[in-house]
């Protein structure tokens, strides 16, 4: 039986599997352990699950919108990888739209800069 | 290395779409780069000559007859009718949604993220401002709709679908007044029409599967394989009934067809009064574009298994419309309920197959297009000072104190009910007459009923306007700037000459009914 193109997928698994094992295990006997309340909060940007004020409250969104304008270049970046692995298929047309793509997005991101989404306060 | 193989696009036949998408990125730079008192003017200049530059490409188009985008992008006689259409009744939306005489600052908030009901949120209201993001919003949404009445492949269609309807759920949030109202509308708007994608995207998914029975020919979705593979293929037609099921789910949604249209009430009531008039026109003209070409293009060999059932959505819908706008109260609503009672009469004509049928039902999309805009803008003109008075009860004895705006909406009205003389009742006539030549009777009886159910809602408002006197209540008609009157003059004027002269249009959407296969 052949596993051929999915073997490295299944060693990249076990790698990262492994890491990740290795990295939480360490740190545990390695590591000092000083608990303060930052390290309990929700992480990054996450609303705290209690105690919840009453009708909502206010939460800050800076996380959000720098999390939305990092998509906008994960969606670029997952389109010009292959375009860059088979540049040399692609004929000057190629080069033309992907030109144009990047244009596309880059309006998004003059919006986001003149509108004041990249000053943090 | 493989040699890529590069689609032919044809430029000019993609022109239309390419400036609408194009003067939407060049929308979104001036909101970057133009001072903000400069920006309404710009913006809706913008939107306008890229609206009229669009519309004079497919004009300058009308002879094509190709598919071009390596399968992705047919340009015929429906695509070009049903574009010029959408841009036609686009330019009297952005009139009505630019309009900032009636309402001070336009019917758009300035900050939408501001608390709804809350001290800010009332003092924007009263303030001159609002927001001119949307103006790129409509003109995305109008290239995405010019996208889907020409694709040619599911895919495309799927992409269209989410362009033109993104921006619509944004739209739907942004009504200056009754804010809570506006963020439901768009809340409800936005999870159903998810809802939705996700059927017409599984129904993709299931017809794909479909189409790869066909022995000697590879599976896909654009319309030709489909439409081999519904008469070749040896497989059990499973795969395809299910699929044709999800797909006509996703796609009856965006039409507001019953049991689909349970959004449609609250989102045309609390959407901003101009975006529900550029929904009920446009985006029924783009969703029935579409149901045309997968009906009548990809599934056409199927059409003795789907008839029966979108022949029930059809009864069911007519049915639902008509009787539950006799219950409304409000004026937005009863004009929802009219809305799906009509997308009913318009699902008749998709169950026509002849070219009769195809060219009654792209007319009765015009002429509907007209009328309910020139609604929608009497009614943004109706208010008090606390914005529109949309409930019905206020609209007692409109009629005695500014007789020139009841006299037009009845006239609408009476367009809606389909009394002779205005184009309600030649639409009607041109649905209604070649479903009954197909053997189609029991739609067009169904269909006279519920006509007749629902003149009754319409009879009562104009009863309302006129036989009342005028209470303390009874706001005034406001007195439009020049953008509102032009839309509200554009529509009646369109209602009167196409119930007295259809035969041109007719003719064209005639002319223009063939598709490329």
């Amino acid at each position: 039986m052949s596993l051929s193109p999915y073997a490295p997928i299944i060693g990249l698994f076990a790698l990262a599997a492994a890491f990740s094992l290795f990295s939480v295990g360490a740190a545990r006997f390695a590591g000092p352990h000083r608990y303060n309340k930052a390290k309990l909060e929700a992480y990054e940007c996450g609303i705290e699950p209690s105690p919840q004020p009453v009708g909502g409250g206010r939460f800050p969104i800076k996380f959000y919108l720098t999390a939305m304008l990092f998509i906008v270049f994960d969606i670029e970046i997952i389109f010009l990888y292959p375009w860059a692995v088979s540049f040399d298929a692609l004929p000057i047309f190629g080069f033309v739209e992907m030109v144009l793509f990047i244009v596309a997005v880059f309006v998004a991101y003059a919006y986001v800069w003149r509108r004041g989404g990249l000053d943090w306060d | 290395m493989t040699e890529l193989k590069l689609p032919s696009l044809d430029y000019a036949a993609l022109a239309p779409i390419l400036i609408m998408l194009g003067a939407a990125l060049v929308g979104v730079l001036v909101e970057a780069f133009v001072p903000r008192r400069s920006r309404h003017v710009v913006q809706l200049t913008l939107a306008l000559l890229a609206v009229l530059a669009a519309l004079t490409m497919v004009v300058l188009n009308a002879d094509d007859r190709l598919i071009t985008a390596g399968q992705a992008i047919s340009v015929d006689g429906p695509t070009l009718f049903l574009q010029g259409a959408i841009l036609v009744l686009a330019a009297m939306a952005l009139l009505l949604i630019g309009d900032r005489s009636v309402e001070r600052g336009g019917a758009f908030v300035a900050q939408a993220a501001v608390t709804a009901e809350s001290a800010d949120d009332r003092r924007q209201a009263e303030g001159r401002n609002g927001l001119t993001e949307i103006y790129p919003l409509t003109t995305f949404a109008i290239g995405g709709m010019l996208i889907f009445v020409a694709a040619n492949d599911l895919l495309t269609m799927f992409i269209a679908l989410e362009v033109f309807s993104l921006p619509l759920y944004l739209l739907c949030a942004l009504a200056r007044r009754r804010r809570l109202l506006s963020q439901e509308a768009a809340m409800k708007y936005f999870l159903l029409g998810a809802y939705a994608s996700a059927f017409f995207l599984f129904g993709v998914a299931l017809i794909y599967g479909f189409t790869s029975g066909i022995p000697g020919r590879g599976a896909g979705v654009d319309f030709s394989t489909i439409n081999a593979a519904v008469t070749e293929s040896p497989t059990s037609p499973v795969l395809l009934f299910a699929g044709m099921a999800l797909l006509a789910i996703g796609l009856l949604f965006k039409a507001a067809a019953a049991p689909f249209h349970v959004w449609t009430p609250d989102v045309y009531q609390g959407a901003p009064t101009p975006v529900t008039g550029f929904m009920a026109a446009c985006t029924k003209v783009a969703a029935f574009g579409a149901l045309l070409r997968v009906f009548h293009v990809a599934f056409a060999g199927a059409a003795w298994d789907f008839t029966p059932v979108l022949g029930a959505v059809a009864v069911l819908t007519m049915l639902v419309g008509a009787v539950l706008a006799v219950t409304q109260t409000d004026i937005k609503r009863l004009l929802a309920y009219s809305s799906i009672a009509n997308a009913g009469y318009l699902l008749v004509g998709v169950l026509s197959p002849s070219r009769d049928g195809l060219s009654g039902t792209m007319f009765y999309l015009v002429a509907y297009g007209f009328s309910v805009l020139a609604a929608f803008a009497v009614v943004t003109l109706v208010r008090d000072a606390d914005g529109e008075a949309t409930h019905l009860s206020r609209w007692a004895g409109l009629g005695r104190r500014s007789p020139f705006y009841a006299g037009l909406f009845t006239f609408i009205l009476l367009a809606f009910a389909g009394i002779p003389l205005t184009s309600g009742f030649t639409s009607k006539f041109a649905i209604f007459g070649p479903a009954l030549d197909g053997g189609q009777a029991w739609l067009v009886i169904a269909g006279v009923l519920t006509s007749m159910v629902l003149a009754f809602p319409y009879l009562r408002v104009v009863v309302m306007m006129w036989l009342s006197e005028p209470g303390e209540s009874t706001p005034t008609v406001t007195v439009p700037g020049g953008l509102t009157s032009a839309a509200l003059m554009i529509g009646v004027l369109a209602t009167l000459v196409l119930g007295v002269a259809p035969a041109p249009l007719l003719d064209l959407a005639t002319g223009a009914a063939d598709f490329v296969r």
